[in-house]
């Protein structure tokens, strides 16, 4: 591709750290090229021990401590040195600069791969995708998680681990109702929060009295006759309103509610963006390499190796494959975003009446837009293609308990691409894919009870755990939790109730 | 901008306390699976980690989630029959095939959740039912000792183990070495000096250059390094494992009918912590099982915990055994010899008596420890009052407890701990 006199890199089996830097400068070069933006990047070698760590406390470099966390430690422990699993072969934090773990054991082979996946292609994705953009804060995560950690091992010399643990027990259950959906979190920063922290104490203390103030002012009360509702709104982030609302929480369990609520707020873009982030970082480690390769900076034992760890990650075993589970996400995302160039550069006639907008532009830039501004719902939703449709060979399943059989709906055809596409988009709609739980109403007069609302789609109940997760509930908030769940033709019944016997928090 | 950071020599275990947390909060059933762990293990097993389970149920984290029902819609890859508006079978039991492609429903396998305790983590749960002190529990846990002995010295090692003396003495010895040249040639100036001056030619040209090449010696005499890192010498401190030397540990138990599982259970926990003990203590130890009821044999583990015996018990059986074993294969002045007796305290009436004698004036003389425990809740019996008038006699050589539960054996050894710790 250009002139250079090119002297490959070096391919020895073992790396080195001058091997590590020069593939990144080379890979840099080529990233840049392609007008790639990134954090800068910072490269963390650990052992396979450390990745262990790294994973039992998801990924984060710091964190508080939990017996979950111990849990999961073990369980990838045993199966790590069973030989059942593999380790990844890199974790990368979403922050500034981007944190890349690499694995001591990888060949120089992988690392280059690493590189290229994570430290350029996830990298530029955390950077560019308007998820990560307006939900997280890349330079001050790792600040807010030193503080947090430091938070919560205060609150347990102060108020012991038990009682720490059972509070951290009931708020990690309700992670996942725990983020806002529409709402821009304030920005995290170290210093402010702790600064802010006890003034929020204070005042979030006084704010509570609402639920207290049985005696509203005579003018009040006489305008106001009717039954007011209280939210005034349902509110879908359960978490923010236990954190706000719960009466009887002490000022440091509010803090560590709302711990585990940013925490879970911070991680909820990877979840809407597995299937893109994970594509483009391997469309990008793909293209990059292969860039260096036409440069002929790279061996061919090097291209070899490369290519058979590519190969077995972008794998889609068939739904009757005994390893089948689920669509893998690196497949599909990868084929996304190599079609969505394939459109763009060879555009057949079924493309340009499929995607008019994109057939034959420049590809860097559409997918540039593409990576900034959808998330796995809408890009499916917008980009995946008939061809890619036909590759994977796809077709829908209705399962519905009303029937005896399963229904093919739709398959890898002319009448069945729209629907295909529109049931595989609704697949990375989290709110479709999760229970849709919410706030509904506090018996502010009575007896303080808060109902929460489940509201039915496509007759789907509730798991039985929600008897386990309402006495979670009922242990946040203080008094007697009620569900009830309303389906679609809007009968109301409650399903559920935990009581509390005791009026604290338990001790 | 790229920066890259070598994390691998940091500390290993971030998740130490988060293991730590995780085995607190399910001590119950680790406690219960480690009891299991006891009974299945060899006596001389006791000194490993173990494998672990607990039931799924016990540890899920639940969350909010769609159970099954409804009518849910699924894509799956891999089409090779279907046509659209084609009928299948639902699969049964969610194995394999088309429908269960839902098998996000996060994986709630019916296996155990298992691990592998560390040897620590087992023997603290171990010692934590016996209710061992904590200075005990640390003395046992302790890996080999060693103890620190002069060796020599050495030309390595760290500045406060260097010794000054040998140091210096070399650093004389290198000067003089080095230096010896350079004396002999200032030796013959001078001699040739003190000749032309004694000649009156003090004042030559030749006087003044043999004086220059004089004060040149001197000054590279005066550079010999005082102390050079060459001369540094080191205390030389090996590590040499204590001298230790062998025991033999005597188990006996009455097997007879009314020692049920339970009993020989806690029986078995007595010898294990006794031979922890010996462990400690002694470099090689065997250990001779006997059981006995009217008769006593001499077995092996499997037998000894095992095997199902009736009728009456004969306790000197056991005693008088004993006594004709050490005296055949563990001669004193070679042998550290330990006894453990187990027994409900039944004895026949008559027997008793005899086992006094026996115990007092034969075995007990002989031995470092003798210790007894009784497993029962009835009043004491015969044997047991004579065995207290063994303990009059013996203090510090016999130890003896009644034992309802596990906590209750550790007094038995009270004395033999205060004695090594002390």
């Amino acid at each position: 591709m250009n002139g250079r006199a090119a002297e490959a890199l070096p391919a020895d089996a073992e790396w080195t750290f001058e091997f590590i830097e020069r593939y990144d400068a080379e890979i840099g070069r080529v990233a840049a090229h392609y007008g790639l933006d990134c954090y800068p990047r910072q490269i963390e070698i650990i052992t396979a021990e450390q990745m262990m760590d790294a994973y039992a406390s998801i990924g984060m470099p710091v964190f508080y401590h939990h017996w979950s966390f111990g849990k999961h430690f073990l369980s990838n422990e045993r199966r790590y040195r069973r030989g059942q699993m593999g380790l990844a072969y890199e974790i990368v934090i979403n922050s500034n600069p981007c944190i890349s773990y690499l694995m001591e054991e990888n060949t120089t082979t992988m690392q280059a791969l690493v590189i290229a996946h994570a430290a350029y292609g996830h990298n530029s994705f955390f950077k560019g995708n308007y998820l990560f953009r307006t939900w997280t804060s890349a330079e001050a995560i790792i600040d807010y998680l030193v503080f947090a950690r430091d938070f919560i091992a205060m609150c347990e010399e102060r108020h012991g681990e038990h009682e720490v643990e059972r509070l951290l027990d009931a708020c990690h259950a309700l992670m996942s109702v725990g983020v806002d959906r529409y709402k821009r979190p304030p920005k995290l920063s170290l210093l402010k929060e702790k600064e802010r922290q006890r003034e929020r104490e204070e005042y979030l203390q006084t704010q509570v009295n609402e639920l207290w103030r049985t005696l509203p002012p005579r003018q009040q009360r006489e305008a106001a006759p009717a039954e007011k509702r209280f939210p005034a709104e349902p509110q879908e982030n359960l978490l923010y309103f236990i954190e706000k609302n719960a009466p009887l929480l002490e000022p440091w369990q509010r803090e560590v509610v709302r711990i585990v609520r940013k925490v879970a707020q911070y991680f909820y873009p990877q979840r809407q963006t597995q299937l893109m982030n994970e594509g483009w970082a391997c469309f990008w480690h793909y293209t990059l390499l292969n860039h260096l390769y036409d440069e002929r900076l790279l061996t061919d034992g090097f291209m070899l190796e490369f290519l058979q760890s590519h190969t077995n990650v972008i794998a889609q075993p068939g739904y009757d494959h005994p390893h089948y589970n689920g669509i893998n996400p690196y497949a599909l995302g990868f084929a996304m975003w190599m079609d969505i160039r394939r459109i763009c550069e060879q555009p057949t006639a079924e493309d340009r009446a499929w995607f008019p907008d994109i057939a034959g532009s420049d590809w860097r830039e559409t997918m540039d837009f593409a990576m900034r501004n959808f998330k796995d719902e809408s890009f499916v939703a917008q980009y995946l293609s008939p061809k890619v449709m036909r590759d994977f060979r796809l077709f829908a399943l209705v399962d519905d308990d009303n029937r005896e059989r399963l229904k093919i709906s739709s398959i890898h055809d002319d009448q069945g691409y729209a629907e295909l596409r529109s049931t595989l988009s609704d697949h990375y709609n989290l709110s479709k894919m999760e229970p849709n739980l919410q706030v509904w109403n506090v018996d502010q007069r009575g007896d303080r009870s808060l109902v929460l609302r489940h509201f039915q789609h496509d007759r789907r109940a509730l798991h039985e755990t929600r008897e386990e997760m309402l006495r979670h509930v009922a242990s946040l908030w203080g008094f007697p939790v009620r569900l009830e769940e309303i389906d679609e033709r809007g009968q109301v019944r409650q399903i559920g109730e935990a009581k509390v016997d005791r009026r604290r928090f338990p001790r | 901008m790229l920066r890259i950071i070598d994390r691998r020599n940091d500390s290993k275990n971030k998740s130490a306390v988060n293991r730590g947390r995780f085995l607190k909060r399910f001590k119950n059933q680790i406690r219960k699976a480690v009891g299991e762990a006891i009974q299945r293990r060899g006596i001389t097993d006791i000194d490993n980690g173990e494998k672990v389970g607990i039931p799924p149920k016990d540890i899920s984290e639940p969350h909010f989630q769609h159970g099954h029902g409804g009518r849910r819609s699924t894509v799956l890859p891999g089409n090779d029959r279907f046509h659209s508006g084609d009928e299948i079978e639902r699969p049964k039991g969610g194995g394999g095939g088309g429908g269960a492609g839902q098998a996000s429903d996060e994986g709630e396998g019916m296996d155990d959740f298992a691990f592998t305790l560390s040897r620590e983590e087992f023997l603290d749960i171990f010692f934590d039912d016996l209710a061992l002190p904590n200075l005990v529990k640390t003395q046992l846990a302790r890996v080999d000792e060693f103890k620190r002995v002069r060796a020599g010295y050495t030309q390595t090692g760290v500045p406060t183990n260097i010794n000054v003396i040998r140091s210096l003495r070399g650093a004389i010895s290198r000067r003089i070495a080095v230096g010896s040249p350079y004396s002999k040639a200032l030796r013959a100036l001078r001699t040739e000096l003190e000749q032309i001056e004694d000649e009156g030619r003090g004042d030559s040209e030749e006087a003044a250059e043999l004086r220059r090449r004089i004060e040149a010696l001197l000054a590279r005499i005066d550079k010999l390094p005082y102390i050079d890192t060459f001369d540094l010498r080191y205390n030389n401190r090996i590590r040499i494992p204590v001298p230790s030397t062998q025991a033999v540990m005597f188990c006996l138990m009455d097997v007879s009918g009314s020692m049920d599982e339970p009993k020989k259970q806690i029986a078995k926990r007595f010898f294990m912590l006794l031979y922890l003990f010996l462990t400690r203590t002694y470099e090689r130890i065997e250990i001779v099982f006997i059981r006995h009821h009217t008769q006593a044999v001499e077995v092996d583990e499997e037998n000894f915990f095992h095997a199902r015996e009736t009728g009456g018990t004969v306790v000197s059986s056991a005693l008088e055994l004993m006594h004709k074993i050490i005296r055949e294969r563990y001669a004193t002045s070679v042998w550290n010899i330990y006894g453990a007796q187990a027994s409900d305290g039944d004895n026949w009436e008559n027997d008793s008596p005899g086992c006094r004698a026996l115990l007092g004036e034969k075995i007990v003389p002989l031995v470092q420890y003798f210790a007894y425990i009784e497993i029962a809740n009835a009043e004491p019996q015969n044997l047991w009052r004579e065995y207290q008038k063994v303990q009059d006699q013996h203090p510090d050589r016999f130890a003896m407890q009644r034992i309802r539960s596990l906590p209750d054996i550790y007094p038995v050894f009270r004395e033999l701990f205060r004695k090594k710790i002390a």
